[in-house]
């Protein structure tokens, strides 16, 4: 069958043909190309990791930012806290104060009012001696006169003395 | 475009060799029988000449137009000549004290009458000079390679710079590229070892491949059954197989030779058979290629020369939606059979470069 035998001319030009274009393309075509296949392919890869890093930094950076503000929320809150309770407190030590204030004012006003009833007393006592004096005096020289008139000028006299 | 120009300035200036030639001298007659083994089996071999077109004068001479190749023969020193010298075979070509005859693409060597003498087969026992003529399939082959150069190194031009997005031409080809590289040499070759035998493996993807589809343009410079030859599907199983046996690894020709694992007897019958097979799967390779290129041939010609054996136009209306399906299945075929070819190449590969361990 001629088909199937093969014909040396043949045989040999398509040898010396197929090691021709191998070396031809290897150098002129696979190494180029699929060295540039490779160096985009590692580009690419190269990209692709820094760009997956470059997303987990800017979660990172979001998670802190929450983390940032969240702690800064809980330190305003505690500030507006603090600030209230120290305004309260204020307060209360404020009105403690002026009622303790107060307090002492009225006492020592009672006091002040308590002397001067106390001297005004005594003045009054000196005042009724006085006038004790006085009656027992007019007494005397009514008693002078008769026992009954006498009497009747005690009276008088003490129903005239007003203790207020 | 640029590429495609020079393709066809190449095409017109081979088409200034071509010779129109008269065939006066057998003027065949229009009503002969219709051969279709003769035609189809002059489709499918090689020849010496590029065949263009035929057609019948105003005078009722048949008309050739071919391309003269060269031929080269190697018999009591070198002749080189064009075919065109044998004028379709009618004419015999003296050199020396030689005469040559062109008979069904073969030169033989032959009296000064030209007699071709058979035997009782109807062979031809005429001596044949050492041919290494620039055949049909010679020619076709060195088309094919200036255009697989062009188009991959002009595609390589465009990956010179810093790493960018494919256009054109390249976002054609890498793909396929990529498609050899990873599909079929990391697929089947360890990662770090099959770096080696890529520039094999993707020429061998695409010449194939390539030639496979000049094989199936039905006109000129198309037609030639480079993959379907047996010269050139053995010398590309002989590459794969020294380029498989010579990576061999020590564990390679161990498996081959003495299986570790299994009982000595065994181990003989083994080693016969692991030798047989390493002939046996370059062998395969060289029929199978063979054999798919050249059926497609065979059965697409056969559906045309149906009609010239019904001597009825009308039988086109059948044979030609059914040629058109064969094309359609060849030109997967074409791909499919580059792929197998290379697929099976790697895998050898693959398995002759194993390490160690498994």
């Amino acid at each position: 069958m001629g088909l199937l035998t093969p014909d040396p001319g043949l045989v040999f030009w398509s040898a010396i043909t197929f090691g021709i274009l191998v070396f031809i393309l290897r150098r002129y075509a696979w190494k180029p190309i699929l060295q540039a296949v490779k160096s985009r392919e590692e580009t690419i890869e190269y990209a692709l990791a820094a760009a997956e890093q470059a997303r987990v930094e800017v979660e990172d950076l979001n998670a802190t930012k929450v983390q940032i503000m969240n702690e800064a929320k809980e330190e305003r809150d505690k500030l507006i806290k603090d600030a209230r309770e120290l305004k309260k407190s204020m307060l209360d030590d404020a009105k403690t104060k002026a009622q303790q204030e107060a307090d002492k004012i009225i006492a020592s006003a009672r006091l002040q009012i308590e002397r001067e009833k106390n001297e005004a007393i005594l003045q009054l006592k000196e005042k009724v001696a006085e006038f004790s004096v006085d009656i027992a005096g007019k007494l005397l020289e009514e008693e002078l006169q008769t026992s009954d008139k006498q009497k009747a000028i005690i009276d008088k006299y003490l129903q005239e003395v007003n203790f207020n | 475009m640029q590429l495609i120009k020079k393709l066809l300035a190449l095409i017109a200036a081979l088409a200034l060799t071509i010779s129109v030639h008269a065939n006066d001298q057998h003027q065949e007659s229009t009503d002969a029988e219709f051969d279709p083994m003769e035609m189809i089996m002059h489709h499918i071999a090689d020849a010496h000449e590029w065949h263009v077109i035929s057609y019948t004068n105003k005078q009722g001479q048949e008309q050739h137009i071919t391309i003269p190749l060269p031929v080269i023969l190697i018999d009591d020193g070198l002749h080189i000549f064009m075919s065109s010298a044998f004028h379709h075979g009618e004419t015999l070509v003296r050199k020396g004290e030689k005469y040559y005859k062109l008979y069904h693409g073969k030169i033989y060597v032959t009296d000064a009458e030209g007699t071709i003498e058979y035997n009782d087969h109807h062979e031809v026992i005429n001596a044949q000079p050492i041919d290494f003529s620039i055949t049909r399939n010679v020619a076709s082959m060195w088309l094919s390679i200036l255009l697989i150069i062009g188009l991959f190194t002009s595609a390589a031009k465009r990956y010179r710079g810093p790493p960018a997005v494919p256009k054109g031409l390249q976002s054609f080809l890498e793909p396929l590229i990529l498609f050899v590289r990873d599909d079929i040499a990391y697929a089947q070759i360890d990662r770090h070892k099959a770096d080696r035998f890529l520039p094999f493996l993707l020429t061998l993807f695409f010449f194939i491949w390539i030639n496979n589809l000049i094989g199936l343009v039905p006109f000129f410079p198309g037609g030639s059954n480079l993959t379907g030859n047996i010269s050139l599907t053995m010398v590309l199983a002989l590459i794969t197989f020294f380029v498989t046996n010579f990576s061999g690894t020590k564990s390679y020709w161990g498996h081959i030779f003495w299986m570790p694992g299994v009982p000595v007897p065994i181990r003989l019958l083994l080693s016969v058979i692991e030798f047989i097979g390493l002939f046996t799967k370059p062998f395969a390779l060289m029929i199978r290629l063979l054999a798919n290129i050249t059926a497609g041939h065979i059965i697409i010609l056969s559906l045309f020369s149906l009609i010239f054996v019904m001597k009825s136009a009308y039988v086109g209306f059948v044979s030609v939606p059914m040629a058109l399906m064969m094309f359609m299945l060849e030109l997967l075929v074409a791909v499919l059979q580059a792929y197998i070819f290379t697929l099976l190449s790697a895998l050898f590969i693959g398995m002759a470069v194993e390490s160690e361990e498994h």
